[in-house]
């Protein structure tokens, strides 16, 4: 931004001016057309149910009507919060109604499979950095399974653990794994070969041995090329998990919570679970982006 | 590193044992000894390290020759092939339950077996969902990256929402897309639409700011108006982006298609397919759709590929490459 620095007031106001202000009318635009969807979107059932049995009606009867008819096709933004909100005030944490409740489980799978999927990764890419043989012949499978819709083994791998014992959190945790390994190998695989040949062969000459190479040069020139990565992972692992619930029929979590809402023509759980996902998605994004910024830190704005 | 040049000798040897192994491997996969009724002795272990040892000795003596690309992508081939052999070898020789892994042999079976309902189902998946919502998507963010290019504030409020999209668990839409458009697949390809509008719409905007000062001020000077900068410098500049962009969008159709299809589906179609069989125990269906789904995403990015190098020939990393 090429601000005049004279006052740091003057370049707050400016920024929010300039960033802040497209993002909020975007918002406010979209939750008027949200609105406006409503109203057109739930008149026709309004009329039929609700102002057809009282007689008469006059346009303002319609508007209020389709802001409150049960089961709408389309529940309005105030809806949807005030339902978000009672799930989370009126219900105790353990309790199935609470939404919170559904996170925890729903983020707890991911948080586990994204673990392990980071690690091994990691483990993997190094392996694959140390041998020519592993990057010939692994390697290209890795990278061309970025193409192949991968989340469509989900059942697969449920069916599986299934019939060997498993259930609960290692079966979904297990898919959001394996998504997460995918992104995280193939770039730490391009970072951990980041280095110059000039900084390689430095560290020849200091007779750094290949772990010291890899500790003291590889590692930190891969880190930026690590975080977008996990962003990606991360995300990736949420869709995994919230999938896996799908299938077993689960009870608990975000993607059960979805499936029980369309069962039961619940539209206004349907939303709310769909925005609780959106901002547990953003959360887990956020909360990298955050690590990020504190390991790479000043690396990043040079 | 190891980078001699190959000799002729050496690629020979390579060769021999390559195709040693995979003789030894064809004769026990035969013999008696991999017989599932037969009791498994150590002769049969002896036997199977011994093909394992050899086959990663010529995949370890593939992998070192230099030359070539074909090399490499023989290399990857054989690993596959090795994969898809002990799998096979495993399954059929220790009897493990069709539940857990069914032999390549017998997805095989299934998928010839089966074909008739394959084929509709991926008529009703791909053909329908994927690729109409795949177009209108990318079709769509594609058109409003372009229509706001000359709106800078538009651009400012609509990018930061639309990379955060990628965070967000869009295909959890599917219950509300079953509810607006039915079962069938106007609902799968609605939450396709969805799904790739967002990541087109920002490789646009970010591809149309692929030219540099210098290009577009060459075009200033060549008294070109916006729309033939556009069309003569701005969006070729942009076609890797928009490439890049497509590539992604595939997969994420496929994804998107196939689990809208885990949440309710008429009775076709490779999600319905996948998810119905599954609970059926029928894993040599489930895993030839799977095949199928995967081939798909394969083929369609290998056609990007091939795409990418007829629009976007001038850029760097596709110039060098013959």
């Amino acid at each position: 931004m090429a601000t005049t620095t004279s006052s740091p007031a003057l370049g707050v106001v400016q920024r929010l001016g300039s960033q802040v202000l497209p993002v909020l009318l975007i918002v406010l635009a979209s939750l008027l057309a949200w609105y406006a969807l409503t109203v057109y979107l739930n008149a026709p059932g309004a009329i039929e149910r609700v102002l057809e049995p009282k007689g008469p009606w006059t346009w303002r009867d319609l508007l209020a009507a389709t802001m409150s008819v049960p089961r709408p096709v389309l529940p309005a933004p105030h809806q949807v919060a005030l339902d978000l909100y009672s799930s989370l005030v009126d219900w105790p944490l353990d309790s199935p109604r609470n939404l919170l409740f559904h996170v925890a489980v729903t983020g707890q799978s991911t948080l586990v499979g994204f673990a392990m999927g980071t690690a091994l990764g990691l483990v993997l890419s190094v392996c694959i950095v140390h041998s020519r043989t592993l990057d010939r012949a692994l390697l290209p499978w890795i990278v061309a399974s970025q193409s192949v819709p991968v989340l469509a083994i989900a059942p697969i791998v449920l069916v599986i653990l299934g019939t060997m014992g498993f259930s609960g959190v290692a079966p979904k945790a297990v898919i959001a794994m394996y998504l997460c390994f995918f992104p995280v190998t193939v770039a730490m695989v391009q970072g951990l070969r980041s280095p110059q040949v000039i900084e390689t062969e430095m560290l020849h000459t200091y007779a750094a041995t290949r772990w010291q190479a890899l500790w003291l040069l590889r590692m930190p020139a891969a880190l930026p090329f690590l975080f977008p990565a996990l962003r990606v992972g991360i995300a990736a692992g949420l869709v995994g998990a919230m999938v896996a619930e799908l299938p077993t029929g689960a009870q608990a979590g975000l993607g059960a919570r979805l499936l029980t809402g369309s069962y039961y023509g619940q539209t206004v759980q349907i939303w709310s679970a769909l925005v609780m996902s959106a901002l547990l998605g953003l959360t887990l994004t956020a909360a990298m982006a955050g690590i990020e910024t504190l390991v790479l830190g000043k690396r990043k704005q040079l | 590193m190891n980078t001699r040049p190959p000799s002729a000798p050496d690629i020979r040897w390579t060769m021999s044992l390559v195709v040693l192994g995979l003789a030894a491997a064809w004769a026990l996969l035969h013999a008696p000894l991999a017989d599932p009724q037969t009791p498994k002795t150590a002769l049969f272990w002896v036997a199977t390290a011994g093909i394992a040892t050899l086959a990663i000795a010529g995949i370890r003596r593939l992998a070192a020759i230099d030359g070539p690309a074909m090399y490499a992508s023989a290399t990857a081939a054989l690993f596959g092939l090795w994969i898809l052999y002990f799998w096979q070898l495993f399954t059929v020789a220790l009897e493990v339950p069709r539940v857990l892994l069914p032999a390549p042999t017998l997805i095989g079976a299934a998928f010839a077996e089966h074909l008739g309902t394959l084929q509709t189902d991926f008529v009703q998946t791909v053909v329908k969902a994927v690729a109409l919502g795949w177009l209108l998507g990318s079709g769509l963010g594609f058109v409003v990256g372009v229509a706001i290019d000359r709106l800078p504030f538009l651009q400012r409020g609509l990018l930061p929402l639309a990379s955060l999209t990628s965070t967000i668990p869009l295909v959890g839409v599917a219950p509300i897309a079953v509810m607006w458009f039915g079962f069938d697949w106007p609902s799968k390809a609605a939450v396709v639409v969805l799904m790739t509008f967002f990541p087109m719409l920002v490789s646009t905007l970010a591809g149309l700011q692929a030219s540099d000062r210098l290009e577009r001020e060459l075009m200033h000077s060549y008294a070109a108006g916006y729309q033939r900068t556009l069309w003569s410098l701005r969006l070729p500049a942009a076609m890797p982006f928009l490439i890049s962009a497509l590539k992604v969008n595939a997969t994420l159709a496929l994804i998107g298609a196939i689990v809208a299809e885990f949440f309710g589906s008429p009775t076709s179609g490779l999600g319905f397919r996948i998810s119905t069989e599954a609970t059926r125990m029928n894993m040599g269906l489930v895993w030839a759709a799977v095949a199928v789904a995967a081939v798909t995403g394969s083929v369609v990015y290998a056609a990007l590929v091939a795409l990418e190098r007829r629009v976007a020939f001038w850029h760097p990393s596709i110039r060098g490459k013959k």
